[in-house]
Parts: C-alpha cells; structure tokens; sequence
C-alpha cells in the first residue's frame, strides 16, 4: 500500500497517521482521561456532602440545588473563561470547570437516591440501633446505588465530551488534537481525535454500568422476579427535586433527562 | 479584584460594542444562530416526540437519543463541520449544529412527558368517546406541558453554550470575544466575554421560565 499517501492527500481515514503519530494520540487520551477521572472524583467528593447538607430541609435544598444549577446553565467557554484570572492557563482550571458541572448531576441524583430510600428501612434499621452514621454507610447508601450510579454515568459521558472545550488553555485531551489540526485542515487527525473521545465516553459508560451491576447485585434478582426494581427517582413531578433524574429500574437502563429542571419551587 | 475591574471597563466603552467585530455585532449573530436552530429543532424535534408520545411506539430511540447526544463533543461535531464544504457557507456549520444538540433534549422530553399522562385519566377520556385528536390537544398535550417546557429550557441552554464554542472553530458569535481576547493575552477581555456569554445564558434561561409561568395550561387551577 502506498504508505504516507494518505497524508499527503489529506484523507479522512489514514492508517499512516495512526502510526506515525501513535504516540500523541496515548499522550493526549492519558492527559483526557486524567482531566476526566479527576474532575468525576472530585465532583462526587464535594457533591455527597452537598447532597447530604440539601436532605436536612427545604432551607438547605433551596439554595444547593439553585446554585448548582445556575453553575450548569453557564455555558462550558464562558466558565473556563471565568475561571482563567484564578487558575491561569492549566489542567486545575479545566478540573474545576467540569467538576462545577458535574455537582448539578451528581448532587441531585444522590438526593433523589436518599429520599427514595423506604421510610420501613430506616425504621426498621433504627430499631435493630443503628446510629445516623451506619444507618447512612450500610442502609441508605446501598438503596440510594443505583441512583447515585446512574448520575455518575451522565456525569461522567458528559465530562468526558466537555474535556475537548478544555483545549482553549491547552489541556483539553483530545480536544487538543483537534484544536491544532484545524488550522491546517488536518482531517485524519480532528476525525481520529473525536472518534477516539466518543469511544471512551461510550467504554467509560459501560464500565460504570458493569461496576454498577458488581455493586448491586439485589437489584437483577428483584427485576428478575417480575417486581420492578424502583432503583430511584420515580418521583414523578411531584415538585420535589429529582423529578427529572429517573433511575429507571435496576437494569441500568438509560437514566433519564439532562439536569437542569424542576428546582424553581425550591 | 483587578480582572473584574479591566473587565468591567472593556465592557463600559463603547468602541469594543461598535463595529463588525464587536460585542453588538457578535451578541447579534449569537442570538440569530441560536434562535434559527432553536425554532428548527423545535420544529422537526416536538411534532415527532408528541406524534410517537401519543401512539406509544419509538420510546427506546427517543429516550437513548439524549445519551448518545451527551457523548459527542460539541467542539468535535464543529470541528468536523469545518473540514466540510460546509465551511464557506456562512452561519450554517453553526446552525446545524446547534439543531443536532438542541434536538436530543427536546424529544427526550416531550416524549416522557406524553408517556407519563396517567393512564386512568386518557382512559376516562376515551371512555367520555374523546377522539384521538381531542385526546391529544385537551389532555394529553396540557399534562404532558410541564416536561416539553422543561426539554425547551435544555435545549435552549444548550443552544446558548453551544453557540458559544462555535468560535473555538472560527465561526461567529459572542464566544470570538473571549477566542479573541485569549489570542492577544488580553485577560480582562477573555473574562468580559466570559460575562456576556454567562448573563446571557442566565437570562434566556430566566426568560423561559418565566415564559412557563405565564403559558402553563394548569397555572389557574394552581392559584386557585
């Protein structure tokens, strides 16, 4: 085959640059996933307490869920922007920016998670003497799972694209592949770079899902035996916040609707 | 302290409002492109999610349709755009797609929002001999109202930022203020464009739901 010709005549789909440039293609996957697992596990370090400061009453919730969803309505250029007399041009920037993006998801899914926990089960495990400390790690925690989980998947596959925004301080993954091949017109490289980014929003997706499975077993077996599974969320409109996070039953299927909903009534 | 400060001057002087590149000029084509695909995808997107809502039929691909939207890169689809003849045409890379990001969240919602109506309720509408029409227009369309107003903020939302990455590719909108300013290290700058991008997403997200006060169908039965 005529090697290296591809380049030359500026195919969309070139095995040559996949060689030749193998090694900026890992480089800039490692700096994406990075940025990506970074931000995730920050956001869920800051958005579980938030969640667990919004449970205490309506006058905690009101200001949580408001402000985090202010935080998603401001557009992804806009907040690295704001953030640049802060952070400067580096990776903490972008880590910021997308974990501020990712509490609006995460917080509300694991509220609706909690509250979606049977009054029976707490009372029930209140009565065997469990303290407000293992009655949250052992009871609610475990019922609250698949919730939680299905906000980490929406959170995580949006992080993942919105890590490309990155690029306009340099740390953008994959993102900047596509940033330095634009002015030269460079189509093997902006395609390979954003199949490459949606490959691994796709992969992250189903290995969440997997963990997800691993973690909650008694969810398969529920759904198996005809009883649908209320992993979480089903609480339809009624005003309270998490109406649009649905946790649609234990088969991890699709969880619902992008975030920012029902919070005004907060 | 300082930032805000050259920020708020930038955005105080009329010279950086005037002219072909400036803050007017791009506000202007901002809220053009985002309300031509707005009112396209609304258009393409709403009749479709209710058509399918009403018969019951298509929910896997109009509730998957959100997620796969969530998993390709904005910045990537532009970039791609760009490549294409696509590139000499004007505001159309942009306007295309904004509507393919604008669509996902619109029939997500509109379709859970129709298949959400109580069954008991279309039942006894059926049963009052409503017709499939009328079904649709007075009961259907008013319960399923609070989730299309919600996919309609998401979408617009989307829109909004959307149209604002578009300038990481070259193409017009108030997000070339901040490009612009990132080019010539001009801080101060970046973080006025910044502002206006931010307010002004606020704003269209304020105005919507100030919108789905006013028009709620419900709305009469809640204060009374």
């Amino acid at each position: 085959m005529a090697a290296g010709n591809c380049l030359a005549t500026n195919d969309w789909i070139c095995g040559e640059y996949l060689r030749s440039r193998s090694q900026e293609l890992t480089d800039a996957t490692v700096q994406h996933i990075g940025i990506t697992v970074v931000s995730v596990l920050i956001g869920l370090a800051v958005a579980f307490p938030l969640a667990l400061l919004a449970r205490r009453g309506r006058g905690f919730a009101g200001p949580v869920l408001g402000l985090t969803t202010i935080l998603y309505t401001v557009p992804s250029l806009a907040m690295f922007s704001l953030l640049l007399p802060l952070f400067g041009l580096s990776a903490a920037l972008v880590v910021t920016g997308l974990v501020l993006y990712s509490l609006t998801i995460l917080v509300r899914n694991i509220l609706a998670g909690l509250e979606a926990v049977p009054a029976e089960a707490k009372e029930a495990a209140r009565g065997m003497g469990y303290g407000p400390g293992r009655l949250l790690w052992e009871v609610e925690l475990p019922l609250a799972l698949p919730a939680l989980m299905a906000g980490l998947r929406i959170a995580t596959v949006s992080t993942v694209a919105l890590t490309t925004v990155g690029s306009l301080v340099g740390k953008g993954g994959l993102g900047n592949l596509i940033e330095d091949a634009l002015p030269s017109f460079f189509k093997a490289q902006v395609l390979a770079a954003s199949v490459l980014c949606v490959l691994l929003a796709v992969t992250a997706d189903l290995l969440l899902l997997g963990l997800q499975r691993l973690l909650t077993p008694w969810t398969r077996i529920r759904a198996a035996s005809g009883d649908k599974g209320t992993g979480a969320g089903g609480a339809d409109g009624s005003g309270g916040p998490g109406g649009a996070t649905e946790g649609s039953g234990g088969s991890g299927g699709p969880a619902g609707i992008p975030a920012p909903a029902k919070v005004e009534a907060g | 302290m300082g930032v805000i400060g050259e920020a708020w001057t930038w955005l105080t002087s009329g010279a950086n409002w005037s002219g072909d590149g400036g803050a007017a000029h791009r506000l202007g084509e901002h809220l053009y492109v985002s309300g031509v695909a707005l009112a396209v995808a609304c258009a393409i997107a709403l009749p479709l999610a209710l058509y399918l809502g009403h018969i019951g039929r298509g929910g896997a691909l109009a509730v998957n349709i959100s997620n796969v939207g969530r998993a390709i890169p904005v910045f990537a689809v532009l970039a791609l755009f760009m490549l294409t003849p696509l590139r000499n045409s004007g505001y159309w890379p942009t306007i295309i797609a904004l509507v393919l990001f604008a669509m996902p969240p619109l029939l997500t919602n509109a379709y859970v929002g129709m298949r959400e109506v109580d069954r008991s309720v279309v039942e006894a509408a059926r049963g009052m001999g409503m017709s499939g029409g009328q079904l649709f227009v007075r009961v259907e369309l008013p319960l399923a109202y609070p989730m299309i107003m919600t996919g309609l903020r998401s979408a617009a939302v989307q829109v909004v930022a959307t149209a604002s990455i578009a300038a990481m590719v070259g193409l017009g909108g108030l997000g070339r203020i901040i490009t612009a300013g990132f080019n010539t290290y001009d801080t101060a700058q970046v973080f006025a464009g910044a502002i206006l991008v931010a307010a002004l997403a606020l704003l269209v997200e304020g105005v919507l739901v100030a919108l789905d006060r006013v028009l709620s169908p419900l709305r009469r039965r809640r204060t009374a």
